[in-house]
């Protein structure tokens, strides 16, 4: 009998979620550009959600609020900040990025597509990685640190002139193989509270779990101004925090594992619309 | 059997704490049907200091998932397991230990952290700090704190 209790409670926990769901609003960036915040779920996690839906709309109000207008939305500034980066020349070829790329606007289109497979060198590349590739072998400069103010900044960069654009990232192909060890790390249990990604943003997502209010953990909205630390915070920033939290020996930021994990977790949210620097607590 | 429990329990009472000897081992915890009968330590638990336990971020941190109508003192009570209102009507004392030890044994694949349990996990960490774990990683609650947890979870009766 109490079996059956259990066994029905876990039934109920399965369905949808019914309370603390996510809000019925439209983000619309600057009065103009609408940027798509729930749509139908794209192959890749079509298993797990009928839509998907941005971690913008698990938000309360205040914080939606500040990423609509770019006036407001504190991960500008340091939009602006990688802007004079851009145009500035580094490293012993003497160029900046502006000197191969044109205006960062050109970059539009960009982002979505990242990570990205690299043909010629043979493997799947993070937006990071492309960037730290042309400061190495093209500027002769240093790389910057993964998830460095500068690298932060400058994926901030690249992400807002593609915001609105869907995310569109490629599982197949040559991406395959990284892609499903992605997926592998995505449904591990982890560390000694035993906790997946998925237990939380797959199984739970709309509920709380002490103050916070899970989301679907998609990416498209990065990087992340976070009211919490008042910086921008990479994807792989916040992989590390949530391996973590679940009480176990985290991944590097740049690792393998995270590139994989990257690449797997963008699928999942393909369609949603770019909106980095988002805004969320 | 019964003697040997009266005596541990007579010691136990004298001492204030149960000696080592005499607390199961993470690895020695014996699961029938997902309960476990016997005591973890001998020393029956103390309720209040279990109420602390379930409430307190840095211990079992339970109302991180579960809400509880006991607990209207602390803020922020998680939505991801059932409700702690009425545990103690619902599941027997042994019942209850065997899910605070290792809810998995009860509900298979269950998203509850095993709290009495040292071995079998995939890359444990040192608690938060996300470094490998080292010597001083032990189970999420002593032995001595599970039954203080199980204590208070038989008190929670009406639904
Ligand atoms: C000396 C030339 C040169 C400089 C300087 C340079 N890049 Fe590149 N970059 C390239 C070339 C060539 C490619 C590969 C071809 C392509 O995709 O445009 C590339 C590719 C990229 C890509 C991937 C584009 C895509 O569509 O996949 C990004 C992102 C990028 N660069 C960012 C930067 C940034 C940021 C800087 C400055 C910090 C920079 N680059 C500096 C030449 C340069
Ligand atoms: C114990 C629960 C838990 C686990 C396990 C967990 N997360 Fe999270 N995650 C959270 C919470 C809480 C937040 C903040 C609220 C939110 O956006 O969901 C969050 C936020 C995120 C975000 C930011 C979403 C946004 O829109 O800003 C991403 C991305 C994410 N998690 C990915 C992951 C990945 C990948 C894993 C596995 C490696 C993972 N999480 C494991 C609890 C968890
Ligand atoms: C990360 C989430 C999580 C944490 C933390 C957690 N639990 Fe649970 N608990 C669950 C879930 C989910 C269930 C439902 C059983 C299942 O998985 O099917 C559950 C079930 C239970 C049940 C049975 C509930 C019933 O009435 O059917 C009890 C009792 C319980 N938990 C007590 C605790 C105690 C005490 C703690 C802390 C020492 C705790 N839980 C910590 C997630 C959690």
């Amino acid at each position: 009998m109490k079996r059956l209790t259990a066994a029905f409670t876990v039934c109920l926990m399965a369905g949808a979620p019914t309370w603390a769901d996510p809000v019925e609003d439209t983000l619309v960036l600057n009065g103009e550009t609408e940027i798509v915040t729930r749509t139908d779920a794209p192959p890749a996690s079509a298993d797990a959600f009928d839509e998907v839906i941005s971690g913008w709309l698990f938000r309360g109000d205040e914080t939606r609020e500040m990423q609509m207008d770019d006036f407001d939305n504190p991960g500008m500034i340091f939009v602006e900040q990688a802007e004079d980066s851009w145009n500035t020349a580094e490293g012993d070829a003497g160029k900046s990025c502006a000197d191969c790329h044109g205006a960062s606007e050109e970059m539009a289109g960009v982002r979505p597509v990242y990570p990205k497979w690299n043909d010629e060198a043979g493997e799947v590349r993070s937006l990071e990685m492309q960037i730290n590739d042309c400061r190495e072998n093209r500027m002769e400069a240093e790389p910057w640190k993964y998830t460095g103010n500068e690298m932060v900044n400058m994926t901030a960069l690249l992400a807002s002139v593609s915001r609105g654009m869907p995310m569109n990232v490629a599982s197949d192909g040559p991406a395959q193989e990284t892609w499903e060890q992605g997926k592998e790390l995505y449904y591990t249990r982890f560390g000694q509270l035993e906790l997946a990604c998925a237990n939380c943003h797959e199984d739970n997502y709309g509920r709380m779990i002490r103050a916070d209010h899970l989301s679907q953990g998609h990416i498209n909205g990065f990087p992340v101004y976070r009211l919490k630390n008042t910086k921008l915070n990479a994807v792989h920033g916040r992989f590390k925090g949530c391996v973590r939290d679940t009480r176990a020996e985290t991944f590097a930021p740049g690792s393998p594992e995270f590139v994989a994990l990257e690449l797997y977790v963008a699928t999942r949210g393909n369609g949603l619309g770019v909106e980095g620097p988002s805004v969320r607590n | 059997m019964e003697r040997k429990f009266l005596v541990i329990l007579a010691l136990a009472a004298s001492t204030g704490v149960a000696s080592a000897a005499e607390t199961t081992e993470p690895g020695n915890v014996e699961f029938v049907d997902g309960a476990v009968e016997a005591s973890l330590t001998g020393v029956p638990g103390d309720a209040a200091n279990g109420r602390k336990i379930v409430g307190d971020k840095g211990l079992g941190n339970c109302v991180a998932c579960h809400q509880n109508g006991d607990m209207t003192d602390i803020p922020w009570h998680g939505e991801i397991g059932p409700m702690l209102d009425g545990a103690g009507e619902r599941w027997s004392e042994a019942e209850l230990r065997g899910i605070v030890a290792n809810a998995k044994m009860m509900f298979p694949d269950s998203m509850m952290p095993s709290f009495y349990k040292v071995d079998g996990f995939i890359r444990p960490g040192k608690a938060f700090t996300g470094k490998a774990a080292d010597d001083s990683f032990g189970p999420l609650l002593e032995a001595q704190q599970v039954e203080d947890v199980v204590a208070y979870l038989t008190t929670l009766k009406d639904d």
